[in-house]
């Protein structure tokens, strides 16, 4: 699979998923999402940045509980639950949320 | 949600009702394939190539391997050698499988399913075979044949609920485990199970959580224990001179409701004043060496979890709620990673979980308040590989009956799913055995289908809530399928989440005390 950005082929696997996660920029996770008929909101915006802090920390996606403490901190704690984040990647937060945000598929018993 | 559709609840009393027969409805390419990055840690061979249509080529030699393989594997386990042989084709595993029930495809059908192996054993291997092929339906090996066992070995979860019905005790999870173990090595392996094993040798874990992230997430996880009843219950890790070494699914770390149990586990061990640490290194319960029928790295990702013990200075090894952790441990641990004479012969090796909880709740070491989970009507789902290949306490039944226990003794709102679908009965979750990934949604979809209509029953007669479950696999699977079925993903718990929610810690202060003494 690949996909054309600004001029550019951005190569993914199977799944959908960046090969090169180095190669992710915002235009790409406009793409990513575009193809999944999503428009990224502002709220969209807040999740993929956390977790690409995140991933540039600890090379991993948070797990849904630090996702989900973080988001209220930061939002408000109406919104620090999985319930909100169901209502923006209805795919789960978890894997389509990593997609555009370009990390890797979190993998296992998840 | 993805679009897939789920076939419709009928059953008024519970029981799926057997289908009629529609040849090749999941006839497919099977699971995404392994590629030559995530052969080459398994020590499988990798000399595949894909054409322009992005189609892996088998290797050069396949067939030659793929029934080396086969002989190998025949001569290795007697079982198999057996298995391949006895089968009188009685049928009286047809209606069994959950993936039947769920797809109408008659290769899901267990006898089916293994026959695609035994027609090749028999032309290769046997007399009547080699000589009159036609007359006991033997079937060379082809290229064809090849994608059949790609797709539909893909279409069992080695759940072993045929096994229990089979008059002549065949294991037919042995077959499909011996079927992907010759396809790992004709360049057929599955992308899910090697990828993920890579990370473990890698990292530690399935999910490649690395150290830094696992002590972040469990010091996370202490501060909401300690936020929510003012005690500080600790989750410790790497911790020398530890007495409980825990080895649990990476998936307790990151999923809910899994992470839940961890909690309750952790609140539990806290309680009873045991001194116990998670391993980094062995942060992984789950093996997925046995889905994929590879004896070497099965027992590669045992020896991690005895370099731990011995590395940690443990005397106890405790596993968590993770289904084919249990059966790996309970069943093949000792002569995979053994002798554990380093460890205290006074405790089993290995020990569940629950085994610690249910003595320690019956002899009323925990202070439980039940009400605490009054807003839920549970039930219970067996998870297949506890229920089949394990047991607990040494005694008999003690798999069925410890976990019951349990939650009958954290709370009042307790009824049992149909006979036909509890115990060693059980019907797989739909995701067991190297099927949980998203390229086999359908399939985990439709085999899904006996559950549900189980859930349903008791969801419509005795207004039941929630089901609890003690298996990571169960617990995703369960929590992504379900609203297919029109329940909601909340409704999934883990056993210990129940324990943690009745469990009154010594000295704990509810987080909404203390907020309604500030106001």
């Amino acid at each position: 699979m690949a996909l054309e950005v600004n001029g550019s082929t951005i190569e993914q696997d199977e799944e959908g998923y960046l090969v090169d996660l180095s190669s992710w920029t915002p235009d790409i996770a406009t793409a990513l999402a575009a193809e999944e008929d999503v428009e990224l909101s502002e709220e969209h915006w807040d999740i993929i940045n956390f977790l690409r802090e995140y991933y540039e920390e600890y090379q991993i996606a948070p797990a849904v509980r630090v996702l989900t403490k973080a988001v209220g901190k930061r939002l408000g704690k109406d919104k620090g639950n999985s319930k909100y984040l169901y209502s923006l990647f209805p795919y789960g937060p978890g894997k389509q949320a990593c997609k555009y945000a370009g990390l890797p598929k979190p993998t296992g018993c998840v | 949600m993805a679009k897939y559709e789920a076939p419709p609840l009928m059953s008024d009393d519970g029981i799926v009702d057997i289908p009629v027969v529609v040849p090749d409805t999941m006839k497919g390419a099977g699971p995404f394939i392994s590629k030559p990055e995530f052969q080459k840690p398994m020590n499988f061979p990798d000399d595949i190539e894909q054409d322009e249509e992005g189609n892996w080529s088998l290797i050069p030699n396949w067939k030659e391997e793929a029934l080396n393989k086969l002989d190998d594997l025949r001569g290795r386990y007697r079982s198999l050698q057996v298995y391949l042989d006895i089968c009188v084709k009685c049928g009286a595993c047809t209606d069994k499988c959950h993936y039947y029930l769920g797809s109408s495809d008659p290769k899901n059908m267990p006898v089916a399913r293994q026959d695609l192996l035994r027609k090749v054993y028999r032309r290769y291997f046997t007399f009547a075979g080699k000589y009159f092929p036609k007359l006991v339906g033997a079937t060379d090996l082809t290229e064809e044949v090849v994608d059949d066992w790609y797709n539909y070995y893909h279409q069992c979860s080695q759940c072993r609920r045929c096994s229990v019905f089979c008059p002549y005790g065949i294991d037919t999870a042995e077959v499909s485990m011996a079927a992907r173990e010759i396809l790992n090595h004709i360049g057929r392996g599955q992308k899910y199970s090697t990828e993920i094993m890579g990370k473990v040798y890698k990292i530690g874990n399935n999910l490649g959580l690395p150290q830094a992230a696992l002590a972040d997430t469990l010091e996370g996880l202490e501060e909401d224990i300690e936020d929510e009843t003012g005690v500080p219950v600790k989750l410790p890790l790497d911790q020398h001179g530890a007495d409980i070494l825990l080895v649990t699914p990476s998936a307790d770390f990151f999923a809910e409701p899994h992470v839940d149990g961890l909690i309750g586990y952790a609140k539990v061990f806290h309680e009873l004043g045991l001194s116990w640490t998670l391993s980094s290194y062995a942060s992984e319960g789950a093996n997925f060496g046995m889905f994929i029928g590879s004896y070497e790295n099965m027992r590669k990702i045992s020896m991690r979890v005895r370099k731990a013990a011995e590395d940690l200075g443990v005397k106890r090894i405790v596993f968590g709620e993770c289904g084919h952790a249990w059966r790996v441990a309970y069943s093949f641990l000792n002569t995979l990673a053994g002798p554990f004479d380093f460890l205290d012969a006074r405790y089993p090796v290995p020990q569940h979980v629950l085994e610690i909880t249910w003595p320690a709740l019956r002899d009323g070491k925990l202070n439980i308040d039940k009400s605490r989970n009054d807003d839920m009507t549970l039930t219970f789902h067996d998870s297949c590989n506890v229920a089949r290949g394990s047991n607990m306490g040494d005694q008999e039944n003690g798999q069925f009956d410890f976990p019951r226990n349990v939650i009958k003794a954290v709370c009042n709102n307790y009824i049992d799913m149909p006979e036909d679908t509890t115990k060693d009965a059980t019907f797989c979750c739909g995701g067991g055995g190297g099927i949980l990934t998203d390229d086999l949604m359908d399939i985990r979809i439709k085999g899904a289908l006996p559950r549900m209509e189980a859930l349903q029953h008791v969801t419509d007669k005795y207004g039941v809530t929630h089901m609890a479950a003690i298996c990571a696999i169960c617990k995703s699977q369960f929590t992504k399928v379900i609203p297919y079925y029109g329940f909601s993903m909340d409704q999934i718990v883990s056993v210990h989440q129940l324990v943690s929610n009745a469990l009154i810690l010594t000295g704990q202060v509810d987080e909404d005390e203390v907020t309604e003494g500030e106001e």
